[in-house]
This record gives C-alpha cells, sequence and structure tokens, in this order.
C-alpha cells in the first residue's frame, strides 16, 4: 500500500489492495452487526414485554452501554483473547473473528435498547387488541418483531453505522496487519502517522461515502414503513 | 419469523467462517516489531521476498518496542524484531526469548524546522545539541511510548548530562505515540525530534523540517531479532519463526535488506556477523 | 372449520360485581343476565362504567367482588366472543393483513385465510380496499376493519364499545346497518353508547349504567316507554344525569 500523489488514483481506479481493505471493512462490521441483532432482538424484546425485579434497572444499564467506549472493550477483549488470557487457548487474537467479536459487543447493547424502546412503545399501543384476539405471549413476540421491523431496521443500520466508523477497538484486538486485519478505519489511522496524507483522505472518502449510504438506507427503510405500514 | 431469525444467525456464521484464519492459517507467523521498522516501509519489501522463498506468511503486529516485547511475554507472537538491546536482553533474561541475533542498524537522526531556533545544525556533538535546545527551553516532541526510539532518545539525555524527568519544562512534550505521529506533531509546531531515519526517509508530510544532526556515534540503532520462548508460550511456531529468523541473518537475507532503498538511498545495514552488535 | 357452539358463553352473568381500580370503584353491585336474542344496549353517561362492564364482559378484567359466569362457567375461554374497542387499534399491515391476522389467531387455517378475510371485508364493506395499509383508512372505515377482525373470530357473543362515537352519520349508519345484519344472522351482540337515538333504534335490550351501578334495565319499549326510576326518567327525557 506505498502510495504517493497517485493514492487517490488508487482510490478511484480499484486498486486491489484498497478493495481487500474495503471488502474486510465490509465483512467485520457487517457480521458484528448480524450477531448483535441475533443476541440483542431478543434481549431487547424479552425486556420489553416480561415484568421482572429489577427490570428499570435492567432498562438504565442497556441505554448506558450504548455508550460502552471502544478502547475499553477492545482492552478488555485484548487481554480475554491474548495467549496469556482465558480465552488464549482459542488462538483468536490478531485475526478478523477477535475484530468482529470486539464490534459485536459495542453494537449489541445498541440494537437491544433500541429494540426494548421500539417494542414497548409498540406493545403499549398494541396491548388490548392482541388480548382481544386471545394472542399467546410466543405469537405476541413475533407480531411485535415483524411490526415493528422497519423501526429494528433502522436500529441495525445505526449499528452497523457505529461499526464501521470504529476503529479505536479494531485496531487494538486486530492489530492492523496489513492484509489481514487492517480495515478502512485502521488503514486511516496508519496512514494518516505514516504523513501519507493522500492515501489516508482517499480511503476517508471511501468510508464517508459508505456512511452516507448507510444513512441513507435507513432513511429509505423509514420511508418504507410509513409506505407500506401507514 | 423463526426461519428469518436462523437464517441471519446462519449468515453471521458462515461470515465468520470465511474469515477463519484456518484458510491461510496453515504458514504463517506473527512477528512483534516496531512502528519505526513498519513505516519504513521495510517489510512491505521484504516479508514478499521470504514469502516466495519458503511460502510463509509473516503476520506483522507494529507496536512500540516496550508494547512488542509485552506481546512476545504473552504469548501473541512468535518472533520479537526491535531495537532495543538493554530492554532486549532484559527479554532474554526473563527467560521470554530463546536467543538474540543482532540484524541491522540504522541511525536516528535529529530532525528540526528549518529556522532552527537553538542553533543547533551541523553540530557533530548530539549531546552538545540537547544540551542546547534545552537551554533555550526550545520545544522538542518526544515519542514517550517506551519504543527503540523513544529509550534512545532518553539515553541521549543521560549522556548530555540532563535528568529529563526533572529537568523538563513546557518545551519538553510526550506524545506517546509512534515516530510518524511525532513527526506530523513536530511539523505542526516547529519543534525538534529525533526520528530514525528509515521513517524520516519514508515521511510524506515533510513540510518545513530537515536533518539538523547526524553522524555522531551515539546515534547507532541497532535491530536485533529473538524467537519468543516456547518452553513458555508452546503455541508458538518455533520452527517457522526460526525459519524466518535464519533467512534475516543468511547472506541472503542480509542482502535482500541492504537491497531495501527509497529514493536510492539505503536505509538499513546489515550486521548479522558482528558479535557485539 | 369450527362450528359456532351455540352461545356456550350465555348465559352470561354478572352476580353483585364490583370491580376497584387501586382507590377508585368502578363499579358496584352490578347484577345483569345476557341472554341469546335482540341486542343488549349498554347507556349512560360518560364515565358511567360502560366500557369496564364490556371489557369484564369479555373477561379481560376480573372481578374485585362478586362473581362473572359464562355459561354457568367460570373460566371460559374467548374462543367464541370478540370485542371492538371505542378507538380500535391498526395493525401495520394492510386492511386485509389485519383481518388475516385475526383469522390466524383463530385457528384458522392458512389455505383459507386469504378468501375468508375477503368474504368479511366485503361484510364491512370494505371490498377493494385489501391492499391498504390500515392505518390509513379513514375513523369509519377503521372501525368498519376492527368490526371485520372480531368477527374473524366466528363470535357467538360480540362486545361493541361506543363503536360510532367519533363518526359522522353516514359512517354511522353503515355500522349500524351491519350490526342489525350481524344480530340477524344470530350472533349475540352487546353495544354501549351514550346515544338516546342509536339505542332506541337498536336496542331489544337496555341496561342503564350511573356512576358504576345498574339503575335500570329492561326491554327498550319498557325502558322508553315507561321508565321506573327517578335517573332512568330523566336520561330518557334528555337531561344531564350528574
Amino acid at each position: 500500500m506505498t502510495g504517493d500523489g497517485s493514492a487517490l488514483h488508487m482510490v478511484l481506479t480499484g486498486d486491489p489492495a484498497l478493495v481487500a481493505i474495503v471488502k474486510l471493512s465490509l465483512i467485520v462490521s457487517i457480521s458484528a452487526v448480524l450477531l448483535a441483532a441475533v443476541i440483542g432482538v431478543p434481549v431487547g424484546a424479552f425486556i420489553a414485554l416480561t415484568p421482572f425485579p429489577g427490570r428499570e434497572g435492567a432498562i438504565v444499564a442497556l441505554n448506558a452501554m450504548m455508550g460502552l467506549p471502544p478502547v475499553v472493550v477492545g482492552l478488555a477483549v485484548f487481554l480475554t483473547l491474548s495467549r496469556s488470557g482465558p480465552l488464549g487457548s482459542w488462538g483468536l487474537l490478531f485475526t478478523p473473528q477477535a475484530m468482529i467479536i470486539a464490534q459485536t459487543i459495542l453494537v449489541a447493547p445498541i440494537i437491544a435498547a433500541l429494540t426494548r424502546q421500539t417494542i414497548e412503545d409498540l406493545w403499549v399501543e398494541y396491548r388490548e387488541e392482541l388480548a382481544a384476539m386471545n394472542v399467546g405471549p410466543a405469537r405476541r413476540v413475533a407480531t411485535l418483531v415483524w411490526d415493528a421491523r422497519f423501526s429494528l431496521v433502522t436500529a441495525f443500520l445505526a449499528g452497523w453505522g457505529r461499526a464501521a466508523a470504529e476503529v479505536g477497538a479494531i485496531i487494538i484486538v486486530g492489530g492492523n496487519i496489513e492484509g489481514f486485519t487492517r480495515t478502512m478505519t485502521t488503514a486511516i489511522a496508519l496512514e494518516t502517522s505514516k504523513g501519507d496524507l493522500p492515501l489516508a483522505i482517499g480511503l476517508g472518502m471511501v468510508l464517508i461515502s459508505i456512511v452516507i449510504l448507510i444513512n441513507a438506507l435507513a432513511w429509505g427503510a423509514r420511508r418504507a414503513g410509513e409506505r407500506y405500514a401507514g | 419469523m423463526f426461519d428469518r431469525r436462523s437464517l441471519i444467525a446462519a449468515l453471521a456464521l458462515g461470515a465468520i467462517v470465511i474469515t477463519s484464519p484456518g484458510h491461510a492459517q496453515d504458514k504463517s507467523i506473527v512477528v512483534a516489531s516496531t512502528t519505526s521498522t513498519q513505516d519504513s516501509g521495510l517489510f512491505e519489501y521484504l516479508l514478499p521476498l521470504f514469502k516466495k522463498k519458503t511460502g510463509i506468511t509473516v503476520k506483522v503486529v507494529a507496536q512500540g518496542t516496550g508494547q512488542a516485547l509485552d506481546t512476545g511475554r504473552r504469548g501473541d507472537a512468535d518472533v520479537v524484531w526491535v531495537h532495543a538491546k538493554s530492554a532486549e536482553l532484559k527479554f532474554l533474561a526473563e527467560g521470554q526469548g530463546v536467543k538474540r541475533y543482532p540484524v541491522m542498524y540504522n541511525d536516528f537522526v535529529l530532525i528540526g524546522p528549518k529556522t532552527d531556533p537553538a542553533g543547533i545544525k551541523g553540530m557533530k556533538d548530539v549531546a552538545k545539541a540537547f544540551q542546547t535546545i534545552k537551554a533555550k527551553q526550545a520545544s522538542f516532541i518526544s515519542r514517550g511510548d517506551r519504543s527503540g526510539t523513544n529509550i534512545a532518545e532518553l539515553k541521549l539525555w543521560k549522556d548530555a548530562g540532563i535528568d529529563i524527568d526533572k529537568d523538563k519544562g513546557p518545551w519538553y512534550k510526550a506524545i506517546g505515540q509512534g515516530m510518524g505521529a511525532a513527526l506530523n506533531t513536530a511539523g505542526a509546531s516547529n519543534a525538534y525530534v529525533l526520528s530514525d531515519r528509515g521513517t524520516w526517509i519514508h515521511f510524506k508530510n515533510k513540510g518545513d523540517l530537515q536533518i539538523l544532526v547526524e553522524g555522531d556515534k551515539r546515534m547507532f540503532n541497532q535491530y536485533g531479532v529473538m524467537l519468543v520462548n516456547p518452553a513458555k508460550h508452546p503455541n508458538v511456531k518455533k520452527d517457522l519463526g526460526q525459519e524466518f529468523i535464519d533467512y534475516l541473518i543468511s547472506p541472503e537475507g542480509q542482502k535482500d535488506i541492504a537491497n531495501y532503498k527509497i529514493n536510492g538511498e539505503q536505509l538499513f545495514y546489515p550486521n548479522a556477523n558482528d558479535p557485539s552488535a | 372449520m369450527k362450528m359456532r357452539a351455540l352461545a356456550t358463553d350465555l348465559p352470561l352473568m354478572f352476580v353483585d360485581v364490583a370491580i376497584v381500580a387501586g382507590e377508585v370503584t368502578i363499579l358496584e353491585g352490578i347484577s345483569l343476565t345476557i341472554v341469546p336474542g335482540a341486542p343488549t344496549v349498554l347507556i349512560g353517561p360518560n364515565g358511567s362504567g360502560k366500557t369496564t362492564l364490556l371489557r369484564a364482559a369479555m373477561g379481560l378484567i376480573p372481578a374485585t367482588r362478586g362473581g362473572i359466569t359464562w355459561g354457568g362457567r367460570q373460566f371460559s375461554p374467548p374462543d367464541h366472543r370478540a370485542i371492538l374497542f371505542q378507538r380500535p387499534v391498526m395493525l401495520r399491515r394492510s386492511a386485509a393483513g389485519n383481518v388475516r391476522y385475526a383469522l390466524a389467531m383463530a385457528g384458522v387455517p392458512r389455505e383459507e385465510r386469504a378468501q375468508r378475510a375477503a368474504d368479511l371485508l366485503a361484510d364491512v364493506g370494505l371490498q377493494g380496499l385489501e391492499r391498504r395499509p390500515a392505518r390509513r383508512l379513514s375513523g369509519g372505515e377503521q372501525q368498519r376493519l376492527a368490526l371485520a377482525r372480531a368477527l374473524a373470530r366466528h363470535p357467538a357473543l360480540l362486545f361493541l364499545d361506543e363503536p360510532t362515537a367519533s363518526l359522522d352519520p353516514a359512517a354511522t349508519k353503515a355500522i349500524e346497518d351491519i350490526v342489525r345484519a350481524i344480530s340477524a344472522r344470530g350472533v349475540k351482540v352487546v353495544m354501549s353508547t351514550h346515544d338516546l337515538g342509536q339505542a332506541k333504534r337498536i336496542g331489544g335490550d337496555v341496561v342503564l349504567l350511573h356512576r358504576g351501578r345498574l339503575i335500570e334495565s329492561g326491554p327498550a319499549f319498557e325502558f322508553f316507554g315507561n321508565p321506573r326510576t327517578e335517573d332512568a326518567r330523566k336520561f330518557v327525557a334528555g337531561e344531564l344525569l350528574v
């Protein structure tokens, strides 16, 4: 990835090393969002619908976890996955898997908290009608999640935005290894510190385009929700 | 609804499998090295040559020297390749490394703004230059990150008879980051900074900065490579790691190192056959 | 297909029922029997407890004191009864989607749902609006859709809570026509209203509530022609009960 003024040219013409970096960024961030959704949606729905002692505290904790500092999460995962850490035998440090794990930890609370909010609001609205139609607890969850699907997609996109823009956690657990764990954000950090600003700027432009795309999709999801569900 | 959920879970697991290192893992090692070495561009030149010769992929995690050695201590790397002999010997004494091999050296250069507020340009004695910088309270950027360069800088203050911890003032700024960041900061604040020559030549944002003092033999920067001790960390790939070390100190490897040039200028001088290095 | 078990929830009896929420007594001393036949209309001023009584009859709220029985049983699953709330909530789906959902919850097999939904929508006069997002229907249309949802349960007993309170006269007539048609098919309708005219138009039996108590009940012609209690006389005369 050595470049000079032609760095911008690399960006525009799809240099293979650059493509590999963008591909890894997408794989890591999207995998993290999918895993975070598998964890976060059930947790959020459960908290929204189930009365249990300490529920209020759980909601506060969940909302607080949306603000987990990425470097702290990175450090915790690093110490856990290091060979001398509890899960060292898995050999996951400095791999894309470690990056996915760290980002899943960052994104899952966002999805869980937004799911909780969405499902709870919808439950308040639907509660009587579902009771009147004699809907059991399992069907109730499925109904709420399906009817809230557009809002949930917006939550997923919020999580994806967070993952795509993050650098603190993945640079610690990934090691920014060229060709293996170097993503757009970690590459920008590296190229900036090497003083290769045109390349860093080029990567930055690609990253911003992706973030804009994510936000456009979120807007589209909201509009689709209004159109189809009213 | 549950079909949808399982589909998503399957996709996620699939993504993990695809990115699994199991695919490319067969012949690879992790080398903990320094940001200066990475910033010099040496790895991008040397590692493909090694891979072509042996089929072994070298994954470099670049940190400061102190951090790189700690990575070795935790068993998260197979080989450590840094440039701070005292720290390396300590690593060996702890039983964390098997044997230390000198590989190459480059030198440090004292960088500063064209305007040279401390007036040290062309001095032959680097200790005197440091004394002058402190006397004039000229802005100085230190890496402050336990890197090899940082350790060398601290030693030079000591050679100049200055206890920098006690005598530093607001003119001395420790930033805790790599060489590139330090050069960027020095350029932006018209300050002096000690850099390794490799990173300096490779650095693209020089601005008004230039080399002001060089050549003093105290600015000599020796690199050493060690295999992480498999007795302490059974997961270390000792055969592949030793193969990498053997390449670096072999005549062929040493020639490859010497051939690495930027703008026609050689960066590193191989000296594996110097027992005192 | 579920056979409509003829009125297993009837007679529906309230025996000295009181319903208390926190410190507020909403209903007190309610004794009432609902039998098959012409519609029963609950009337009374706002806040008299009509909504709570309907919900209790549906089985959504338990009695604090006294007992409610359905066909002689203390517990009866709501399989054969349905309720339409005053401000029904549309699911975020199409009109047909809402009805199909109600059919699914009532246990109708998947293959039959599309056709039955179309039939039900036609019954309530919403044919052609199957694909419209339900939340974008007009007030009157939403009320009729909620009615279609309730009918999807193939109820023997149908509760309606002020179904035309917020509708214009044309929409009101549409709903009343449907209610009469349903009643003619043998479904027992229990409907609340604060509109005297509507009570006269619909009522077989009339039940007057005021401040949580049952003031008077009886066949409509008796109630309107010859009210026995002071409150009933005042109400029929159009006076405000306070």
